[in-house]
Formats: structure tokens, sequence, C-alpha cells
């Protein structure tokens, strides 16, 4: 109990004095999975609608497999990506093992199916609602993939923010391919399991309680922010 | 646009799904204008025909024909549907999307949106959300964006299906205005109500037949068949 007692006190003391290296570690934190959110979101949200409108073959075991990725381990994620960027690796020559950039990387590759299944999901119904329409009004596929990211644009934002949970809280991945370094790729889930390692539980639950807050902070901001339209169904 | 005249030829239209025959053998013509209202009871294929007509549900075999191109046809058709199809946006934007999707010009769109907006009395609902409206509210809107893009054939699947009496009016007023101004309608119903006010001529179906059609003054005086009879005496015929 103690501990935990500590705990807050040394996260009130660090959010008080605004202490330098937390607030670089904590803006890090959000740039990398705020990034990896935008590029995934790029990706996942119009795949994600394609799948829920297209009839294709193999459609059925595409979802599948699509559900299955949104279980990838991210220590193997980070991995893979290590061995990809290595100097030894295909991509060693980009220099970008040890750096947010390849943080990012293993980031966009552990959300982008989760959000893409999560759209997938929530398309399918309004696809129903909609198609009938949309084909009587011989619409061309992207104007049907747009229509619905307009109109589903409430349930991406749940999509989106599962993804940004999912990356901000991460830290296998980011761990193995940034590297935990301090004043270059160290971010707040790293720290936390750094301060644990070393026994200085207080700043390590200190740390914890700013990423919850951090996690909360733009849930309720992007909330706030989207909601242009305040009537029920939309 | 389409300025030909636009008539349709069945030629033994067949549905079949999951092993039963759902429509047909359906042999007709439609001529290019007028005011055609099919009519039958429920599950007599009257959506199925409808939809066929307008290239949504796909025959099993058999051929529909255009007088136009097929291309064309597809853009010239409008279609309302039974429960009418809100997209989850405002009064306006559900009149303008048809004209966006065409890309036309946003002073032109926001020219027509007014003019229609007006037409079907809902010019002080422009911005509120279109899933808010009434029952009738909504299929006036449904009928008024099938409309915006001045369609030449006009399908309605039973438009006032769940109206009471001053909406029914209401569209069946936008419906005869627009037959008026050269618009094919096309219209299922089972209501003989409405059928007589408005059909020019009548297909009546059963069981997924064509078993008479004819005019409207033809149909109402002098039926040809025992269940159009019966049909028309309010029997309940299956």
């Amino acid at each position: 109990m103690n501990e935990i007692w500590a705990g807050i006190q040394a996260a009130f003391r660090l959010i008080m004095t605004l202490d330098a290296d937390l607030v670089e570690i904590t803006l890090r934190s959000l740039q990398v999975s705020l990034s990896a959110l935008v590029i995934a979101s790029i990706f996942a949200l119009p795949f994600g609608t394609w799948l829920a409108l297209s009839r294709f073959r193999f459609r059925r075991t595409a979802i599948a497999s699509l559900n299955a990725l949104m279980g990838l381990p991210p220590v193997v994620v980070g991995l893979i990506v290590y061995l990809l960027l290595s100097r030894s690796g295909p991509f060693g020559v980009l220099g970008l093992l040890f750096t947010p950039t390849a943080m990012i990387i293993a980031q966009v590759i552990i959300i982008t199916p989760l959000i893409a299944s999560i759209t997938h999901q929530a398309m399918r119904e309004l696809w129903a609602e909609y198609h009938d329409l949309l084909i009587s009004l011989n619409s061309t596929k992207s104007q049907r993939i747009l229509t619905l990211i307009r109109d589903g644009r409430r349930t991406l934002l749940t999509a989106a923010l599962a993804g940004f949970g999912r990356a901000i809280g991460e830290v296998g991945a980011i761990m193995i391919v940034g590297g935990n370094i301090d004043n270059a790729t160290r971010v707040l889930t790293t720290a936390i399991a750094l301060e644990t390692g070393k026994g200085d539980f207080a700043l390590a639950l200190g740390l914890g309680f700013v990423l919850i807050m951090l996690a909360l902070l733009v849930n309720i901001s992007i909330h706030a922010l989207s909601r242009t339209e305040r009537e029920g169904r939309w | 646009m389409v300025t030909q005249q636009m008539s349709v030829t069945l030629k033994q239209a067949v549905i079949t799904r999951r092993g039963t025959r759902t429509l047909g053998p359906i042999n007709m013509t439609l001529a290019a204008t007028g005011f055609t209202i099919v009519l039958g009871p429920n599950g007599s294929g009257k959506t199925s025909l409808l939809k066929v007509l307008h290239g949504v549900e796909r025959l099993s075999s058999g051929l529909v024909t255009w007088s136009v191109a097929d291309v064309d046809a597809r853009q010239a058709q409008a279609y309302v549907f039974q429960k009418p199809i809100m997209l989850r946006r405002s009064v306006r934007q559900n009149l303008a999307y048809p004209l966006q999707l065409r890309k036309f010009h946003k002073s032109q769109i926001n020219a027509c949106v007014e003019d229609w907006a007006e037409r079907i009395n809902l010019q002080d609902a422009l911005n509120r959300p279109a899933t808010r409206l009434s029952g009738g509210e909504q299929q006036k809107l449904a009928l008024a964006r099938a409309l915006i893009r001045d369609p030449k054939v006009l399908f309605l699947d039973e438009p006032c299906a769940n109206l009471d009496g001053r909406s029914t009016r209401e569209i069946e007023t936008l419906l005869r205005d627009s037959c008026a101004s050269g618009t094919r309608i096309i219209m299922a119903t089972h209501d003989l109500g409405q059928a007589r006010r408005l059909a020019s001529d009548i297909v009546f179906l059963l069981d997924g037949n064509v078993r008479e059609q004819s005019t409207a003054k033809d149909f109402f005086d002098a039926q040809q068949t025992v269940e159009a009879r019966a049909f028309l005496n309010g029997d309940i015929i299956e």
C-alpha cells in the first residue's frame, strides 16, 4: 500500500514541477503513438470499409485473417521489424533502428489490423442500411466508400481510439526496436519497465498514473472535438 | 442526358432463388409514357419485378431490354423504396446527395435543393437530421431525392404503405405532377383506391406471373381473369 501512496505522491510531484524528463518522455509517447495512429488509420479505415462492401472469392478468409492479426503479439512484431531494420537486414541502410521512426513502424503494424477489423464490423451494419439506396443511385465504389466513412465517422472514431489505446500502452515492440535510449527513444511504457526493474516503484507508478491520465485526456479531447453532431444516431 | 423515349421489354424473365421460382416467366412490354400501377397481393412478385426493371436484381434467365443503351437507362432511373432509406445527414445533404454523386456545381445543387425542399414543404427543416423526420416526411424526402435528378423513369415500391391520408395525398400530388411533366412512373401497390386514382395502365401480378395487363379503364371495368375480379372485389386471393 505504501508504494501506491508513494506513487501517487511521485506522480503529483512530477506533474506539478513539470519535470523536464517527464515532459520529454510524455511528448515522445504522444508523438509516436499519434503518428502511428494517423498512418494506420489512413490505411485501415478505407480498407475496412472496402472489405465491408466488397464481395470477392476469398472474402471470408481475408476477414478471418484480419481478425486473427488483431491478436498479433507485439514482441514478435518488434522482433521482425528489428530484423528488417538492423544493419544486416534489408532496410539496414536506412539507419532507422533505435529511432522513433522504427517505433512508429512497429506500432503501425500492430494497430492497423485492429482498426481495420473494428471498422469492418461497424461498416457492415451501415452498408446493410445504405446498400439499396447507393446501388440504386448508381454510385461508384469509391463514392460508396467515402459515403460510408463520412456517415459512419462516429464508429470509426471508436475504432481509431481502440488503436490508439493499444499503441500508447504497448511496450514489447517499441522496447525492442526503440531500445529505450534516454533522450532518444524512451517513452512512458519503456520508462515504467525500466524503473520497475531498477526497483524505483514510486517513480514507475508515477509514470504509470501519467500514462493513464494521458490516455484518458486524449480520448476525452478527441470525443469533445469531433462532436460536431449531437443528434442520437450519427 | 437521355432525350430518347425509354420503353422496356421483358423476355422470358425468370428469378429462381434456392430452387423456387419467385418471378416469371414474364413477357411484357411497358410503353415509354404513362403511369403504370403494378397490383397484386403480398409476395406476388411486385418488388422483384420493379427491381429487375431497375437493374438491381439479377435475373436467373431471360432478358430485360431498354430502348436505350443499358448505361444510359441506369442513369435515367430512380427508385423509391417501401421503407425510406435516410442517409444519416441533414435533410439538405440528403437532397443534395444524388447531385453530388453526379458532380453537379455547388450553386446548381443549392438551387435544386431549395426548390425541392419547398415543393415537399420541408424548407424549414433543411438543417434537421433526416433520421429525425416523421415517416411521412421521410417518404416525401425520399421521393424528392429520387426526383431531383429529373429521372426519365421513376419506380416506387408501395411508397404510401404506412402513411396516413394527408401524407398519401401530398405524395400522390407530387407523383401526378411529375407524371404530367413527362416522367414515366411504375409503381407497386396493393391499395386499390390509389390504383384507381393514379393509374393509366395496370399490371396485375399473382404468384410471380403477369395475370393481366391492360389500361386502367379496362382493368377496372372489364377484368379478363377470375383472379383479378376477385382481387377487385376485395376477396382474399392466394
